[in-house]
């Protein structure tokens, strides 16, 4: 099932019937309570997030909301999230810490939403400011890629202690499409872009970018049960760890060693 | 003057950016009204055409020259150049390419230098080098920078252009927003000073991590600034944009950004705003907390 290449992940993911957050909230958290709004202008529907309890213990849930029929999707602005929608993550991210809550992450996005509206409202700001907050956020934070990891949008909410990946799930700088249309001036090379961007699950795990990939089973009640038993595991391996300053300390090390450059020796290149 | 300089020279005047002192003659041509200016007038401009008020991009070498104390720059990092992690086409060739033609390794130069005599560490973008995309080198040199900082107490300077992240290395240039985002957080942990001054363009996952981050934000005047690019935008909601969309003016009415200062006060401005938070008279205000 590894051996499927990154274009038939990509179909298999934009599948309606795969479970949506909907879904893992309704199975794997109880008594959940959807919390609305960023405080400052509206709720994003792309942004679904509360607390409830997994497993007995109490958490902050925040993740991207798409839906299945097009009156859903469209509601949810098919899970691409405006300023607000990161800033009412951000809002409850800072509570969660507050209460000395966990927090799960549910990444599912083709990318934050490109609209005037957005830029107005400092959509470069709102993602640069999760990135900025989530690093510090004094408490733990495991995120998971279900379906689509597009780009600052995914990354807004995949600043975490533990980053996993559903099997199938892809994570990506730039989608493959905008990319093939970019370099290569020809959208139909989306396919050959999917391969070269190496963005599958796999691919993340071997550059030491995610912790874990889940495997999906045959049916959603079992992928839903084997992202429940993953997040547990991670998040139970988490809270033996008691000293906050050692859990940021390993948050920042885990990103701060991301990069592959050369050493060359400085005469071939020049100062001012 | 020795070859690399005369060919690092040769280089900038090819590139329409830095003229030599003697170079009276030569004339370059204005993108924006296509105005014949003397490239020497130009460049004591700089870069700013006199007629139409259009802003050249500049070389990082330049920019460092016009903002920081004569000599006092010291390059850090210089030494880190591009791989190629992901074996993307074509890759390995185009960074090749452009180091010879542009005379760095990658899009930003980083080094310590003095403002107004303030000591501080100073990154500068540039839109010669692959738009001065964000791949692995960008990051780290600019991750750098703000521990360096952070362990000098010192202020930090970002002068920001990109084009965002830079696609050819995949996932690589992703995270290096957050690893840059980091860093940039505990500097600021630390209660030290950095402000980002945002130039054409400033765009994509540059602006969405610590193009936005600075304590405070100037732009050049005329400067697109924005996350997701103008033709995307139109594509979604089906309307031509205004002129001003995403613009500098744009960001400033919107709330964010602090300041639109002109080029030929940047320097001033920073000077100013450094001595407020480093300079001798800038005294910390001491509260005591009782009980
Ligand atoms: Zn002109």
């Amino acid at each position: 099932m590894a051996n499927r290449t990154a274009s038939e992940k990509m179909r298999i993911i934009h599948d309606t019937k795969r479970p949506m957050l909907s879904d893992y909230i309704e199975e794997l958290f109880d008594d959940f309570v959807e919390l609305h709004g960023d405080r400052y202008f509206a709720d994003d529907h792309a942004i679904m997030a509360g607390i409830g309890y997994f497993n007995g213990t109490p958490v902050t849930v925040i993740g991207h909301r798409k839906g299945r029929t097009i009156e859903q999707n469209m509601d949810a602005n098919f899970g691409m999230a405006n300023p607000e929608g990161y800033r009412k993550a951000l809002r409850l991210a800072h509570q969660a810490e507050k209460f000395h809550r966990p927090v799960i992450n549910f990444v599912d996005t083709s990318g934050a939403y490109p609209g005037a509206g957005a830029e107005e409202r400092g959509q470069g700001e709102a993602i640069a400011r999760c990135l900025y907050e989530f690093i510090e956020l004094k408490t733990p934070v495991v995120s998971i890629v279900t379906g689509e990891g597009g780009s600052g949008g995914a990354l807004a909410l995949a600043v975490a202690d533990r980053v996993l990946m559903l099997e199938n799930a892809i994570y990506s700088v730039v989608s493959p499409r905008a990319c093939a249309s970019i370099l290569w001036k020809d959208p139909k090379r989306e396919g050959e872009a999917a391969e070269a961007l190496r963005l599958t699950a796999q691919d993340l795990y071997e550059f030491g970018m995610i912790e874990g990939i889940v495997p999906e089973g045959q049916t959603n009640a079992q992928l839903i049960r084997n992202v429940g038993r993953a997040l547990r595991d991670q998040l139970a391996e988490l809270s033996a760890e008691q000293d906050i300053d050692i859990l940021l300390q390993k948050r920042y090390e885990k990103f701060r060693k991301i990069g592959v450059f050369r050493q060359i020796n400085q005469e071939e290149n020049e100062g001012v | 003057m020795g070859l690399i300089d005369l060919f690092q020279k040769t280089r900038e005047t090819s590139m329409e950016m830095k003229p030599q002192e003697d170079d009276t003659v030569k004339v370059v041509k204005c993108k924006g009204c296509g105005a014949e200016l003397k490239a020497y007038v130009y460049g004591k401009n700089l870069y700013v055409c006199p007629h139409c008020g259009r802003y050249g991009r500049l070389l990082a070498r330049t920019r460092i020259r016009q903002i920081a104390d004569k000599d006092s720059f010291e390059e850090l990092y210089a030494n880190l150049a591009p791989a190629d992690p992901i074996n993307f086409p074509g890759y390995a060739e185009k960074t090749a390419e452009l180091a010879e033609k542009v005379g760095m390794s990658d899009a930003v130069k980083t080094g310590v230098c003095r403002i107004g005599g303030v000591e501080t560490c100073i990154g500068v973008m540039d839109s010669h080098f692959m738009m001065a995309s964000m791949g692995s080198v960008v990051g780290e040199k600019l991750t750098r920078l703000f521990e360096y900082a952070t362990e000098k107490s010192l202020p930090v300077v970002i002068f920001t252009c990109s084009g965002g992240a830079r696609m050819q290395e995949g996932m690589f240039s992703l995270l290096q927003m957050a690893k840059v985002s980091a860093a940039a957080r505990r500097h600021s942990d630390a209660g030290l000073l950095y402000i980002t001054v945002l130039t054409d363009p400033t765009t994509g996952g540059v602006t969405a991590s610590f193009a936005m981050l600075g304590d405070i934000i100037l732009a050049e005047p005329r400067t697109t600034i924005g996350f997701a690019g103008r033709r995307v935008i139109e594509g979604t909601i089906g309307q031509t944009l205004p002129d001003d969309f995403q613009s500098s003016e744009f960001l400033l009415s919107h709330g964010f950004c602090d300041k639109i200062v002109p080029r030929n006060q940047l320097r001033e401005t920073l000077e100013t705003i450094l001595k407020l938070h480093c300079g001798p008279k800038a005294k910390k205000w001491q509260v005591r907390r009782h009980g």
